[in-house]
């Protein structure tokens, strides 16, 4: 009689089980590979826009001694703490001053290349702290982008030539740029800044999460919790799947038909740069929402019905609580999202100049991802780095909302 | 149709089923039960798996509100009340008829305000004082008391099986209700916390009515004193536990307590 199965001990069994293992590695291997092709790209991005971005926190200053109250110029400190106390030192003549003392120091050719606007930070100086103007003090102030090319040895030979001398002379360096996390747009890039994206973003967050987290929330209890299973719930849950699927750019364009010809005069505004990304984010707290309220176990809700719990509140003592993690999640997914689009922002007009930092919801704005592809875009050579920059402060953004939402999920979540 | 044991006495009913038929769909679940449940006793229902049981005693407190397919035909009246008209508030009726679910479900909350949950929302506790008494009254009767009680700031689902298990009857009776239904509640349980258990619904019977549904015989035998069985959504006989497990009228009941099938 012939065995149909061969018995485990032959062989042939050895074979194909040295082959399954042999599967097994390739499998692993390939997997393997795989983790390691990510990071490395991971790696690269990040250490290259680190690398580059480094430089776009910097700026060429040249170090200008200034002596304010010999001039002539009358800064007294209540006259400083007033608020047209930059126009004040405009009308004295500080901008000649600051000019002046830049030729005693620099010759002609240097203060030819002390940036045009660097009496406002000589200015701005001299409000923060007064008692500079009552000696010799001298102010770091911005070089022409011109010049800060030739120290980075690019641009004009002659003035590459000047940057080495100034350089060596002490007077032309490249100092950390704090005034970058505190100044807005500017045409110049020694002068550019990304307070006003960055607030512009964090404005328009508010009103996405305050619109989005609520109206996604209630939906996806109604609709899980309460509404009856019929062709209109199905109607609605297909819609909502295909909402989140609709590129971003039709979102922009609903909010300029619908949203600005309901409030035309919040063009630019984050009002309505918050409104739009709100209704590109719903759907993806709608479904993540769903989810995390079917995945509480039926078992509690009737625990809470039996000891005679209301539905309302079996939803809010019981699911809603234990969905939360789930919908937290779903909400950093989504808000992650609506902090880096740019598409449906400029639709709506959020792609100006802005100049002067937003003063509130309805004050023109841009956003960062915004800023982004404007200095990306510009010609100047330095903007690159302020662009590298820009980026940087956009992770960071990111990295402390996620973080943020990271630690609310774990303190809302369970263990049982 | 259903028989009823001859030796029962029908005494007063807290809770009474006439001809109570339940759908799931089209389907018939429940078929006609007839049946009274006396306040004093503790009630068995037994039965095969899928013969209706579970699906009998939740319509005992509209549980089966929950599913949306479920209807419910017939009349169950508690304490003489139909408590399928709409005079009959679902939530003040599962305040007065708790239940108790086959796997333990604490709420992933403490101890403390898992027995305090109940009280706290019907309001039947106002000050901390009065929370704290009906938290211990009710771990107390549960037989939990002594193993909790320092600490009650622990999760309820910390517990053990078992543990887990007289949380949840101590959740039902915090509410005072006057009928506690059990669905197979040692189902989940080792024989030791299910002698506990069993214990325990000997020390509650007589305070509330309770009806028990089981799978095992034995236990029916040993904390009911009247049983009903169950068979493909018929009850089929229905008497004083004694009578049923040594003289059982009808056949089919005779061969599932003698072990033939079930």
């Amino acid at each position: 009689m012939s065995n149909i199965i061969t018995p485990t001990r032959s062989d042939e069994f050895a074979k194909r089980l040295k082959k399954r293992y042999a599967a097994e590695r390739r499998f692993k291997l390939a997997g393997l590979s795989a983790i390691v092709f990510s990071v490395g790209v991971l790696i690269f991005l990040l250490s290259s826009m680190t690398f580059n971005g480094i430089s776009g926190f910097q700026r060429a200053e040249l170090a200008v001694p200034i002596n304010v109250a010999e001039a002539g110029i009358a800064t007294n400190a209540e006259q400083l703490s007033l608020g047209s106390a930059v126009q004040g030192l405009q009308a004295q003549g500080l901008a000649d001053v600051v000019q002046f003392a830049a030729v005693q120091s620099l010759g002609e050719e240097g203060a030819a290349e002390l940036s045009t606007q660097a009496w406002r930070d000589v200015a701005s100086d001299l409000i923060a702290n007064p008692s500079l103007a009552q000696r010799s003090h001298t102010f770091n102030l911005p070089a022409s982008a011109d010049l800060a090319a030739g120290l980075n040895n690019e641009g004009s030979p002659e003035l590459q030539v000047l940057a080495d001398r100034l350089e060596s002379d002490g007077v032309l360096s490249e100092n950390f740029d704090f005034g970058f996390l505190q100044r807005s747009d500017a045409t110049d890039p020694q002068l550019v800044g990304i307070w006003g994206a960055l607030k512009g973003s964090i404005l328009t967050m508010i009103v996405t999460l305050l619109m989005a987290f609520p109206i996604g929330v209630l939906a996806a209890l109604y609709l899980e919790e309460y509404a009856p299973k019929n062709r209109w719930t199905d109607v609605i849950e297909v819609s909502i799947n295909n909402l989140a699927a609709v590129p971003s750019i039709i979102f922009g364009l609903l909010g300029l038909a619908v949203f600005l010809w309901l409030f035309p005069n919040f063009r630019s505004a984050p009002l309505i740069g918050g409104m739009t990304l709100a209704l590109m984010t719903m759907p993806v707290i709608v479904i993540s929402g769903r989810n995390a309220i079917k995945a509480v176990p039926p078992s509690i809700r009737d625990g809470a019905l039996a000891v005679g719990a209301s539905p309302i509140q079996v939803v809010f003592h019981h699911v809603l609580p234990l969905a939360l993690p789930g919908i937290l999640t779903g909400t950093i997914i989504g808000m992650a999202r609506a902090l880096g689009e740019t598409a449906p922002l400029l639709m709506i007009g959020m792609r100006a100049f802005v100049a002067t930092p937003p003063d509130g919801f309805t004050a023109p704005a841009t956003v960062l991802p915004v800023q982004i592809f404007l200095w990306s875009d510009e010609i100047d050579r330095g903007f690159v780095e302020r662009t590298s920059a820009a980026i940087i402060v956009l992770l960071l953004f990111l990295l402390l909302m996620n973080g943020l939402a990271i630690y609310l999920r774990n303190k809302f979540e369970k263990t049982w | 149709m259903t028989v009823i044991h001859p030796n029962l006495k029908q005494t007063d009913a807290k809770m009474r089923a006439s001809e109570v038929s339940v759908y799931y769909s089209d389907k018939k679940a429940i078929d006609e039960v007839s049946i009274d449940i006396p306040s004093e006793y503790v009630t068995a229902f037994i039965g095969p798996s899928g013969c209706g049981k579970s699906t009998f005693l939740r319509t005992l407190n509209r549980m089966n509100d929950t599913i949306p397919t479920a209807r419910v035909e017939g009349l169950i009246e508690l304490d003489g009340e139909d408590i399928y008209t709409s005079a009959m508030d679902v939530v003040q009726l599962r305040a007065r008829v708790g239940m108790v679910f086959q796997k333990p479900n604490p709420f992933p909350k403490s101890i403390y305000d898992n027995i305090a949950y109940g009280p706290r929302i019907h309001g039947l506790a106002e000050t901390k004082d009065d929370v704290d008494e009906v938290v211990e009254r009710s771990l107390r009767r549960a037989g939990l008391w002594e193993e909790v009680k320092d600490r009650l700031a622990d999760s309820g689902t910390a517990l053990s099986g078992g543990q887990q298990q007289r949380l949840c009857i101590a959740r039902a009776i915090a509410v005072d209700p006057e009928v506690i239904l059990m669905d197979e509640p040692c189902s989940a349980l080792d024989p030791i916390a299910t002698a506990k258990i069993e214990e325990l619904i000997a020390d509650l019977s007589g305070r509330y009515a309770i009806v028990i549904v089981t799978h095992s015989m034995q236990q029916a035998a040993r904390v009911s004193q009247r049983t009903a069985f169950f068979h493909l959504g018929k009850m089929v006989e229905y008497g004083k536990t004694s009578d049923i497990f040594t003289n059982p009228i009808e056949q089919r009941t005779q061969d599932y307590i003698t072990g033939r099938y079930g």
